[in-house]
């Protein structure tokens, strides 16, 4: 058990390490030059050294690597290129507003996509099946650009339901969050339904299921009862691991409705090309996801003991 | 090191034998063929000039001209052929980017399922990295990095597109390198090569390849959002750069560049997404009929 634990945590931090690099590589190795961007063209030789030793690029590729790697550690990602704001602060804040646009769907995506894939696998292989499959095919066939575009105009600009853009924190905030909430959801489910119904199909062939049917159980208690508990693995694997993107938000809706979270920052420094932002996000990112995959695998162990072996 | 889980969908329940379903498929496949042949003519030069003024400011579709067809922009040039040379964009990076994933995750995924140990955990370690960073972030890095442009853009999806391919293969060559036909090829004086690319290649390169119809369709996708946010294509040929010039015209009802953008972009994900599930289904019918016999 020990051992298991051991060689987790330190292929983690192998994966971490590996992460670091890779993001130092990017953005140090073969980016365009920040300093060029921040100062343009025809900025003079002393001004683009000062600046060049302000920001720590002027020295060695390694040690610029050690401080990269000591920031993770400390958890300090010192300051952005572009506005000076303490980058804690900056992504904390962005944080919070990020995980108020995609908490609330993400939870009601869920429900609704376990229900729905029960209602599904209840008809499958009849025409409800067919059609919900042609239905999400084609759903998921549309860039979710599009969807933000026609569901910002129709509802929001032509009916006037929802406010255009804009976010204010606090009780102001579901009015302005509704809109991307339908988003997201009418985005997330298509896939999600998709997914849990096959994976409910895979167990309805199941031994202990067909022994539940036997026994005169009806084929809504079959399914509820006795194949999605089994099936509740995937599914909980599934949502769990989506839970650290939760926090990145989403970069096409805070951009088109002007919310200032993580994904809004995230595309505003691509565009002014402040790597400290960058890096960070990324880099806290992969923090939060090896994390979460650690804490599951940890899960797994408590509730299956079959997994110790491995 | 890399988990099992879920690896491609677990199979559907399928009516891929039932004449709709045929009907269905051969409508795509040709659908598919179109598209192709617009890229191929793109290639080659031949497609209307995308940049011609054709008529008036945002004038409505019309029948008189098949440049007409789908209206003009608010310089006068054709949103058709605007949208067909986008099409060959499209086509471009999808293709460009499943011909560097595909190969590259079959060789990663063969070698580490086959050979293993430190092997093994090295390529692992590389899907683990490459997997913790969110895409959308890794592929904007890689595209900025790279400097913009259609090659920034598929360089930067088949870098993170690989993976699934690599644990797809992989898995199955743990699956065969115990079978008889591989012992009976050791056996017979075959040497590693010749068992990796003649014996196992042959019987696992079908996952890959319904994979990489994904792999097409998630690279699209993610090029018109790239392009969208200012990473892509930068000269005009791009269906991200019509869905976003689109949306402004929205707001003065002018709906034509967008219906005619997203029609296109439906066409193509729609029928790679059909044909891709066709050829799972029979290539690998074992958990279908499982599935659909309860």
């Amino acid at each position: 058990m020990t051992r298991f634990l051991l060689r987790r945590l330190g292929q983690a931090l192998a994966v971490v390490f590996g992460v670091a690099l890779l993001t130092f590589l990017l953005f140090h190795a073969f980016a365009p030059d920040p300093v060029r961007a921040a100062l343009g063209q025809h900025a003079n030789a002393s001004s683009v050294a000062a600046l060049r030793a302000q920001w720590g690029l002027d020295r060695p590729l390694l040690q610029q690597f050690w401080l990269f790697l000591s920031q993770i550690i400390h958890f300090d990602f010192g300051r952005s290129f572009v506005n000076g704001d303490d980058l804690a602060t900056l992504i904390g804040n962005g944080a919070w507003v990020s995980l108020a646009v995609t908490v609330p769907p993400f939870v009601a995506g869920l429900l609704i996509s376990v229900a729905v894939a029960l209602f599904v696998a209840y008809h499958r292989g009849g025409r409800i099946d067919r059609l919900s499959r042609a239905l999400f095919v084609g759903g998921m066939s549309v860039s979710a650009l599009v969807y933000v575009i026609v569901l910002q105009y129709g509802l929001a600009y032509k009916l006037g339901w929802f406010p255009i853009n804009g976010y204010a924190g606090g009780w102001a905030a579901p009015h302005y969050l509704l809109l991307p909430w339908l988003i997201l959801l009418a985005v997330s489910i298509g896939p999600d339904v998709r997914l849990y119904r096959n994976v409910l199909l895979n167990e309805v062939r199941a031994d202990h299921v067909r022994t539940a049917r036997a026994k005169g159980a009806s084929e809504a208690r079959v399914l509820v009862r006795h194949v999605l508990p089994n099936a509740a693995i995937p599914i909980l694997t599934n949502t769990v691991s989506s839970l650290p993107f939760l926090i990145l938000g989403s970069l096409l809706l805070e951009r088109f409705f002007s919310i200032p979270g993580i994904g809004d920052l995230v595309v505003s420094s691509l565009a002014n090309g402040d790597f400290p932002v960058l890096k960070a996000v990324t880099v806290l990112s992969a923090l939060a996801l090896v994390a979460f995959n650690l804490l599951t695998d940890l899960l797994y162990v408590w509730a299956d003991p079959r997994v110790r072996l491995a | 090191m890399i988990e099992g889980g879920l690896t491609l969908e677990p199979a559907a329940v399928l009516d891929a034998d039932t004449p709709r379903a045929a009907w269905r498929v051969r409508a795509c496949a040709a659908l598919l063929a179109l598209y192709a042949l617009v890229a191929l003519l793109g290639w080659m030069h031949l497609l209307p000039d995308a940049q011609a003024f054709v008529g008036g400011s945002q004038q409505p579709p019309s029948a008189s001209s098949p440049a007409l067809w789908c209206g003009t922009d608010l310089l006068g040039r054709s949103v058709l052929w605007r949208v067909l040379a986008g099409t060959q964009t499209a086509v471009t990076i999808g293709l460009a980017t499943v011909a560097v994933a595909l190969p590259l995750g079959l060789l990663l995924g063969l070698v580490a399922g086959w050979f293993g140990g430190w092997i093994d955990d090295l390529i692992g370690w590389l899907y683990s990295v490459v997997v913790s960073v969110p895409g959308i972030l890794l592929v904007t890095a890689i595209a900025y990095a790279m400097g913009r442009g259609l090659l920034a853009i598929s360089v930067a999806l088949a870098a993170t597109e690989w993976v699934g391919v690599m644990r797809l293969v992989r898995g199955e060559v743990l699956k065969h390198r115990a079978m008889e036909y591989v012992l009976a090829a050791r056996v017979g004086g075959a040497s590693t090569a010749q068992i990796l690319f003649g014996e196992i290649t042959p019987n696992v390169v079908h996952v890959a390849i319904v994979w990489s119809t994904l792999v097409l369709v998630a690279a699209v996708k993610a090029e018109v959002v790239l392009t969208f946010l200012g990473l892509g294509v930068q000269d005009g040929a791009s269906w991200g750069l019509l869905i976003a010039g689109a949306a402004q015209d929205l707001v003065n009802d002018i709906w034509w560049p967008l219906a005619t953008t997203v029609t296109a972009m439906f066409g193509l994900i729609y029928s790679v997404s059909v044909l891709g599930d066709a050829l799972r289904d029979a290539w690998d019918p074992r958990l279908d009929r499982a599935a659909f016999e309860a």
